[in-house]
């Protein structure tokens, strides 16, 4: 489903998509996790609407990739447990499978992050929202600076810390959970192609209307 | 001067974090509120320059309550240094770092370099001013926020676990520095579970659990208060825990301070001597 | 027998002009529970990152002088091999742990060494109910308390079974209890399963009372490496600027104004109350 995410930028059609998967996220009972993890993505997907959107007003064509890329980390968090065990089961590398887990993870703890820091730089006399559109996006720099930071030295201590749990010892890592195809995965499956051959069609004949003209 | 009158606060999660709290600051003290994770002093601090609202009561910073003005105008009487130095640092030189909010409040060129000269000075850090503030050590960093907080010389300071992660040198030098802040009359407000460091201060201690003030006093007595503490899971500072377990010998149970403890005990020595 | 023994160990980060530890020898005996503590920027870190090999294979720099752990020369040995014998726990709980689940966590090092899942089973329950964190197994790292996560780090190195376990200022962000609690844990370890710990700390406070060794550090070099007691006590200790335990200055406090309360150094407040007790009941 994500997949189709990523080939709509506007908000209409991913409103929609957004909606179908509440059934299967009922079905697979993961409501809790994923209602968790949704809401440490919201916080992080409206902060990144919010600048997109500051970027909107420069360039048309940059907002189609960073909404896209926006939405789909939104959908990306939505399931992240059984999402991240399907991943390792089918063969991909583990490399991207851990770093598509461990970038879910840590979405909540980034969240947080950057509250944190927009506090403490608004204690500073920070004001996030004054001035036309040039300085707003200036006004940014002193959050996102430290955020990035600590993103690097983040990354630095997680490295240290899995080179000191043996990482790399063997070239076929076993995994404590397993994940067993049952038919209602099979059901899944056949729905999300059906999904995606849907949403490819309406990409490519079906003029969907954006949200601005639908309000204007 | 700070007034919190009946004060509730609710995160957007539905945690109630405050639940009736009152307090007032006055000018000049040195307070330390202590209490467990998740007692609320965080969330209470955050009242005072506005970062949070309350969903019930008042906040009053010198007679202007929170909600009536700005995060930005409250911070020009509030200081509030944040837990971990590396949430603010983002210039290139620490001389940039300390106008940052200089520039943010509308001072003047010849002041806002007055100011950073003075903030320099008073940290120890003038040798560091064109130095990047990424290449300088933990405790270089601790001191370049908070250098770059006091330039604007608030009235008020609120410090967020000043001494994490501090060596013993560096929470001495920290306490020396609170106590010039107090000589300058500044009101010092810290929220920390560092009991020991509190001991050795001896502030007013203001003691929260669950939302709630359970004890408000001077540090000896709250400190020493083995109910107060044990209800709020703090543990009481070393001189206090060896004290009261001297209670055969009859002596006072109010020590917090090692100097003390050693004439206490050097006296009660003599008088059993003769 | 050594399990760690050093000898004229200096290393220099890449890039920097001088080294973080010069010429540190130093021997530690299975079982002990070592102390490394010192002013900050003393090079403990340093030091730690040397036991179990991320020093010199992951940051590179310039290693000099011999460097031996549980019989291996650490600059023969890949990290990944020598993290079968010596777990290293970090200073920060939330960067430490990276999987969805507490669990998963704990058999991150498992899984890197390939174990089937039977065996991984089977030890990731022992390291849980070893570190009082079974219930929490299922939940995400981020959602338990920062004493928790520690928990969490100390038993996915715990469930590899290493003979040594180093831990770098495990309690930095956490408060009193929570601290005392983890001490309690790593105690527990080093009694009953016989694992040598290696411990760097400020808070002397809180730990001293665990260690028989300890080693103080300022500036890259070995200041003192002896008995807890004997070192704690000494005046060069004071001097250094090293956090000595309040019970064991106010003994010295004392004995400098005449009051002797025996030999035996005290280390905690209660071994300091049992002191005066006893001198005061005497009379």
């Amino acid at each position: 489903m994500f997949v189709a995410a990523i080939l709509f930028g506007s908000i209409l059609p991913l409103t929609a998509l957004f909606l179908m998967q509440f059934p299967f996220v009922f079905l697979a009972r993961v409501q809790r996790q994923w209602l968790r993890s949704l809401r440490g993505a919201l916080f992080l997907a409206v902060f990144i609407f919010f600048t997109n959107f500051i970027f909107s007003f420069i360039n048309a064509g940059y907002v189609i990739i960073a909404s896209n890329v926006e939405f789909a980390v939104f959908f990306l968090t939505t399931s992240p447990d059984l999402l991240g065990l399907a991943l390792e089961e089918s063969h991909v590398p583990y490399e991207f499978s851990f770093a598509f887990t461990t970038a879910v993870r840590f979405v909540p703890v980034l969240a947080e992050e950057a509250q944190t820091i927009m506090d403490a730089q608004k204690a500073r006399g920070l004001e996030l929202e004054k001035g036309n559109f040039m300085k707003r996006i200036r006004n940014y720099i002193p959050v996102l600076i430290p955020l990035i930071v600590s993103a690097i030295r983040r990354s630095l201590e997680l490295a240290e810390a899995m080179e000191s749990r043996a990482w790399g010892a063997t070239k076929k890592r076993t995994n404590l959970y397993g994940l067993t195809l049952h038919k209602g995965d099979f059901v899944l499956l056949g729905i999300t192609m059906a999904i995606l051959v849907v949403a490819f069609y309406v990409l490519l004949f079906v003029p969907v209307p954006t949200l601005t003209k639908l309000f204007l | 001067m700070i007034v919190v009158e009946g004060v509730r606060f609710t995160y957007s999660g539905g945690v109630e974090a405050l639940r009736d709290v009152s307090l007032t600051v006055k000018d000049g003290e040195f307070v330390a509120i202590m209490g467990q994770n998740g007692a609320g002093k965080t969330t209470l601090v955050k009242h005072f320059n506005g970062l949070l609202k309350p969903s019930k009561g008042t906040v009053r910073i010198d007679g202007v309550e929170t909600t009536k003005t700005s995060i930005a105008k409250l911070s020009r009487t509030v200081g509030f240094v944040f837990q971990n130095p590396d949430h603010q640092l983002f210039s290139e030189t620490v001389e940039e770092e300390i106008a940052f909010a200089l520039k943010n409040f509308g001072f003047e060129e010849e002041v806002i370099q007055k100011q950073i000269t003075w903030a320099l000075n008073l940290l120890s850090l003038t040798q560091y001013r064109k130095t990047s503030p990424f290449m300088l050590s933990g405790g270089e960093r601790k001191r370049v926020a908070l250098a770059s907080v006091l330039a604007w010389d608030p009235q008020i300071l609120i410090m967020d676990e000043p001494t994490i992660g501090q060596d013993h040198e560096q929470k001495e030098k920290l306490r020396q520095f609170i106590v010039q802040l107090q000589a300058q009359e500044k009101t010092v407000v810290i929220v920390t579970h560092d009991v020991e460091f509190v001991a050795e201060c001896n502030p007013r201690v203001v003691l929260m659990k669950e939302g709630k003030i359970v004890a408000d006093g001077k540090g000896k007595d709250i400190l020493t208060n083995l109910e107060a503490l044990a209800q709020s899971s703090i543990v009481l500072p070393q001189i206090a825990q060896i004290f009261t377990q001297l209670a055969p010998l009859g002596l006072s149970r109010n020590v917090i301070d090692i100097y003390e403890a050693k004439d206490i005990l050097l006296q009660a020595w003599g008088r059993r001597r003769t | 027998m050594a399990v760690i023994e050093t000898r004229n160990l200096s290393y220099t980060y890449p890039g920097a002009t001088k080294p973080s530890i010069s010429d540190v020898s130093l021997k530690v005996e299975k079982g002990d529970f070592v102390l490394i503590t010192g002013p900050s920027g003393c090079g403990k870190t340093t030091l730690c990152r040397c036991f179990n090999g991320l020093i010199p294979h992951f940051y590179q720099g310039e290693l000099k002088g011999e460097i031996t752990v549980a019989e291996k020369d650490v600059t023969k040995h890949q990290t990944h091999e020598m993290a079968k014998h010596v777990g290293l726990v970090f200073q920060n709980p939330e960067n430490q742990l990276f999987a969805l689940s507490i669990e998963k966590d704990v058999a991150f090092g498992l899984e890197n060494l390939g174990f089937s899942r039977e065996e991984m089973r089977k030890r990731v329950d022992w390291a849980l109910n070893l570190t009082g964190i079974y219930d929490l197994r299922e939940r995400s790292p981020h959602e338990v308390s920062g004493g928790q996560q520690q928990r969490v780090a100390i038993a996915s190195v715990l469930a590899m079974q290493p003979e040594i376990i180093v831990l770098d200022e495990p309690t930095s962000f956490l408060d009193p209890l929570s601290a005392e609690k983890i001490f309690q844990v790593i105690h527990e370890l080093n009694q009953t399963l016989g694992i040598t710990v290696v411990l760097v700390e400020h808070r002397l406070d809180l730990t001293a009372r665990y260690a028989n060794h300890i080693i103080i550090m300022d500036e890259g070099k070995v200041c003192s490496d002896g008995g807890t007691r004997e070192i704690l006590c000494a005046e060069e200790t004071r001097i250094i600027g090293v956090g000595i335990p309040k019970a064991t200055l106010l003994y010295k406090l004392l004995g400098n104004e005449g009051m002797n309360l025996g030999d035996v150094t005290p280390l905690s407040s209660d071994e300091m109350a049992k002191l005066l007790l006893e001198a005061f009941g005497r009379r």
